[in-house]
């Protein structure tokens, strides 16, 4: 028994060794001590407990975050006691008396309807209660007050009411970024929903205009084509989930396919090489068939000839590697570079500026589309997938 | 062994690895073929490819070498490497795949949403990937020294390097029949010779005295000793020598060698009569220090030991990063759950043939227990027992699946480890770092093997299930089941846990001092490390109940909920709203 001790402490202690250190390393990034003069080395400290209490604010004000923030703030100030409030009711109260809670929200109406500060005396039985004194400061985001910071003293202190508006302002300074932060997710939420699927009005009539030809000549061959159209205008217009997986786009890209070949004939070869296991990647909706779709454009464009469309994916450790290649026309980089840019005006369609966007905000800049061409020279088309990606997940059709 | 066959087997099979590796299986497809070029990969393929990838050097040589040395007890070891996946299949298989996560890194950012936890996770996946990488190296080492006399470095530096070309030059593409290949491959090289053998050991009379404790030599065998070893003796032993026995010489006298320990030097060659008992030994030199050790705490406390082993193994397999990874290529929860069922098929039925050849190496190739080289067995007994054309070309097929054996396994964890290095450890992400990822991933298990050398082969594979099973199976099974784990206590949990079975393994490998108790408990620490893991993890939640994640009742739900169930969900969501 004494050996399964030791062996517990022998595998024990130098982990907690090892976490106590981790843990200093990361609380205190540089020394703060022995640097310039006294007064300097209390900004530093003040400009780094001030650094301290920001990063939970940046989310917003919550009882969480209060919760975070609240013990720097407090250090801050140097007060007794510190609370947090929203428009409903307390937050969080670091610090002593806990018990005036309800007392001071019922003197928050006045601060909470006018936006401006105030301070008063605390009613207390208790004798020996460190909090007799209270300052109240709202915190406000475009002239909205959410909330309010209360710093509570044992006596009235005209310093701590100057403290305690500073420290209310650049509070409320970064609820506001935390306000700015929401409505930039809000902003790419709604181009994410603006940019997501928009089959091209052309390829609707291009293929109607198909069957419609071999409705007399060739009735079976029409009645697939019809259930072909079907099936890609179904998955095109289903509402629900912004992401599908490779098998499902793969698919939509047979159906889109089908139609095109019906109209192009032999012209068009196509060759797929797809490794099985890439096909459960989860994907944004649509992103692949706007490049085949571009390819077929740039492959039939001004040849009268064939042309041979490549479709690749690979796997490649924690990514899936998708390339489209055709071996049409090509485009000259600086106009494409401006395009994807949205300098120029493209010809055909916003396919290619389109998939490129919703491709970085899903993964990240660094797995925008890539793209090799030149005037006559074909185009190569190359997408990267992260087999994971957090709150990415496919909705099935 | 005569090596003309077995050398042009090896190579063929490390060809065809490289040449697929690099060019993959380039079928390319016409659009009237798109159903087929888009099919997912079945649970039968993916099921034989996860098996590909599982059965290791440690299950085609490994276990046929224990067998050997220490008889019956060590059939617990393919029982434990297969019941593995019972218990994925019950707590783990399907959940795991509807989570999305490609990795345990993933898994863990999935379910805790904390990049610290990931970070944590990858670390864990990165030790367990090079405890894991390292036997295998070593075995490779072993086979080609036992093919070719080379150096017991070169194996590993030549499995090392292909791998490493491989998988740095744009990953193996087409892996999953690759893998499944390999399997097919490997039980093909260990059936066929053990048919062989077994039709050998029917004419021979078929002498059934293979579990006799200890085992015997059948005839007259001269063993000659490499290392130097000491003999340790229960009763008096008659034995020829030619060379240094207890710091004398002799020159072929028959010596009485009474009970207790004695030293036999390098280079002395005994003779032991029909019938003797094989004494057991402890072979000399720093790099032997681990064997005979563990090998000694489970002689001692051989319960203990068997529980650790059962522990470790039932519960490590679904830590391991290569295993995890094949599951994505389901495409959902509930063939991810078939896989597994076939999985289990799969490996049974390969497990039968191990102790085959371990019962037939006690019986024809005893001496194996005194030179070291009981892993060797495999290779070894068709030629002992077959011999000439048809032995060497049954040896040549045993060498090749035994060089699948490493590539396959090698590959696998290369790339996991690779990935999490490149995601996860180096600075930012992109082809060239997963590069650098790669050869990181093989540098460092590769010096290992070269300095630690001589552990055997299932043992140290026990280790990575040991350490696998203390971190990874607490932050799968609570992670997957309960819904208050908090990201401090999962990072908790697999710190303790984690941690302290990597620290007894540590020890252990550094040679940790004498027998007893601490020993045993450092040999073997699966027994304590999985309970403490979870209890900390459990603990350290219930300490941190603010910390529960937001939303994660929904993504339990999702877990657990059939694919089909929760996209009606969402689809009466969007139309109610």
């Amino acid at each position: 028994m004494s050996g399964f001790l030791a062996g517990l402490c022998v595998a024990v202690l130098p982990l907690l060794a090892a976490g106590f250190w981790l843990g200093r390393r990361t609380a205190r990034p540089e020394s703060l001590g022995g640097l310039g003069t006294p007064v300097e080395h209390a900004t530093f400290q003040t400009l780094h407990t001030a650094s301290l209490a920001a990063p939970p604010l940046r989310a917003g004000l919550t009882e969480e975050t209060a919760r975070k923030s609240a013990r720097t703030l407090r250090s801050l100030l140097g007060t007794d006691a510190l609370c947090l409030t929203d428009t409903e009711g307390v937050l969080v109260w670091d610090g002593a008396g806990a018990h005036h809670r309800t007392e001071i929200m019922d003197r928050l109406a006045g601060p909470l309807e006018t936006g401006r500060g105030e301070a008063f005396p605390l009613t207390c039985a208790t004798p020996d209660c460190a909090v007799r004194w209270a300052v109240v400061t709202p915190l406000t985001v475009d002239d909205r007050v959410l909330g309010t910071l209360v710093a509570c003293a044992p006596r009235e202190s005209a310093v701590l009411v100057r403290a305690a508006g500073e420290v209310a302002r650049w509070v409320s300074v970064q609820l506001e970024l935390a306000d700015l932060d929401r409505s930039r997710t809000r902003l790419i939420e709604a181009e994410i929903k603006a940019l997501r699927a928009q089959i091209s009005p052309h390829f609707i009539f291009n293929s109607l205009a198909v069957i419609a030809s071999f409705v007399r000549t060739d009735p079976e061959r029409a009645r697939e084509l019809l259930l072909e159209f079907a099936d890609f205008t179904r998955y095109s217009f289903r509402r629900h989930g912004d992401f599908t997986t490779l098998a499902d786009e793969l698919h939509a890209i047979d159906h889109y396919l089908a139609l095109v070949r019906a109209r192009f004939g032999v012209r068009l070869a196509v060759t797929l090489q797809i490794a099985p296991e890439v096909l459960p990647v989860a994907l944004p909706f649509l992103c692949l068939q706007p490049l085949v779709e571009n390819a077929v454009k740039h492959g039939l464009e001004g040849k009268s000839d064939r042309c041979h469309i490549q479709i690749t994916a690979q796997d490649a450790g924690a990514e899936a590697l998708v390339v489209i290649e055709d071996d049409g026309a090509g485009m000259d980089p600086g106009l494409l570079r401006a395009i994807l840019a949205r300098e120029a005006s493209p010809s055909g369609g916003i396919g290619l500026s389109n998939v490129d966007d919703r491709l970085r905000q899903v993964y990240g800049d660094d797995h925008g589309l890539v793209i090799e061409t030149a005037v006559g020279a074909g185009m190569k088309i190359t997408v990267r997938l992260p087999k994971y990606q957090p709150g990415v997940r496919p909705s099935r059709a | 062994m005569n090596s003309s066959y077995a050398v042009p087997a090896v190579a063929l099979v490390v060809v065809a690895t490289v040449l697929v590796g690099a060019f993959g299986l380039r079928v390319s497809r016409t659009t009237s073929d798109f159903y087929v070029a888009s099919r997912t990969v079945g649970p039968r393929l993916n099921a034989a490819a996860i098996s590909g990838e599982y059965l290791s050097a440690a299950s085609f040589l490994g276990i046929a070498g224990l067998v050997l040395v220490q008889g019956p007890d060590m059939l617990w070891y393919p029982v434990g490497y297969t019941a593995g996946y019972l218990v994925l299949l019950l707590f783990v298989a399907a959940p795991l795949r509807r989570s999305g996560a490609y990795t345990l890194p993933d898994f863990a950012e999935a379910r805790l949403a904390s990049q610290a936890v990931r970070r944590l996770a990858g670390a864990f996946v990165v030790g367990v990937g090079w405890l894991y990488l390292l036997p295998q190296l070593q075995g490779a080492g072993l086979t080609l020294t036992v093919l070719t006399d080379a150096p017991d470095w070169l194996g590993g530096v030549i499995v090392a390097a292909v791998v490493t070309a491989t998988v740095a030059a744009g990953g193996m593409r087409s892996i999953t029949f690759v893998q499944a290949f390999q399997y097919w491959l490997k039980l093909t090289a260990l059936l066929v010779p053990a048919l062989f053998l077994i039709l050998a050991w029917q004419a021979d009379g078929a002498p059934s005295r293979a579990f006799d404790e200890p085992a015997a030599f059948r005839e007259q065998r001269t063993v000659r000793v490499e290392d130097g070893l000491t003999l340790r003796l229960d009763r008096p032993l008659t034995v020829e020598a030619h060379g240094t026995v207890d710091g004398r010489r002799h020159a072929g006298t028959r010596l009485h060698l009474p009970a207790g320990p004695h030293r036999i030097a390098a280079g002395t060659r005994l003779t032991f009569a029909a019938g003797t008992s094989v004494p057991a030994a402890t072979a000399h030199g720093a790099d032997d220090a681990l064997s005979p050790s563990r090998a000694e705490s489970r002689t001692e406390r051989p319960l203990y030991a068997t529980y650790g082993l059962i522990v470790a193994t039932f519960l490590g397999t679904m830590g391991l990063p290569h295993v995890v990874v094949r599951f994505y290529t389901s495409p959902h929860g509930v063939a991810a759950r078939r896989t597994t069922v076939a999985v289990l098929a799969l490996i049974g039925a390969f497990y039968l043939l191990p102790p085959v050849y371990g019962a037939l190496g006690r019986l024809y190739a005893p001496e194996l227990t005194l030179t070291g080289d009981a892993d060797a067995a495999v290779l070894l007994l068709p030629g002992r027992m077959i011999g000439g054309v048809g032995g060497d070309l049954l040896g040549a097929l045993v060498a090749g699946g035994a060089f699948a054996a490493f590539l396959s396994t090698v590959s696998g964890l290369t790339m996991a480890v690779a990935g999490v290095l490149t995601q996860d450890v180096l600075p930012t992400r992109g082809v060239r770092h997963f590069r650098l990822g790669t050869v990181l991933a093989m540098a460092v298990p590769l010096a290992a093997s070269v300095l630690v050398g001589g552990l055997p082969v299932a043992d140290a594979v026990g280790l990575a299930f040991a350490v696998s099973a203390s971190s990874f199976c607490p932050l799968l099974v609570l992670g997957i089941w309960w819904r208050r784990l908090t990201p401090p206590g999962a990072a908790a949990g697999m710190l303790v846990g984690g941690g302290s079975a990597l620290l007894a393994v540590a020890a252990t490998m550094a040679g940790s001092p004498g027998p007893g108790a601490p020993h045993a408990l450092l040999a073997w620490p699966a027994l304590w490390s999985v309970p403490l893991g979870f209890l900390t993890m459990v603990l350290v939640s219930l300490a941190t109940p603010g910390r529960v994640p937001a939303g994660t009742a929904a993504i339990l739900a999702r877990f657990h909920l059939p694919e089909e169930l929760h996209t009606q969900d969402l689809s009466r969501e969007a139309a109610a709203s």
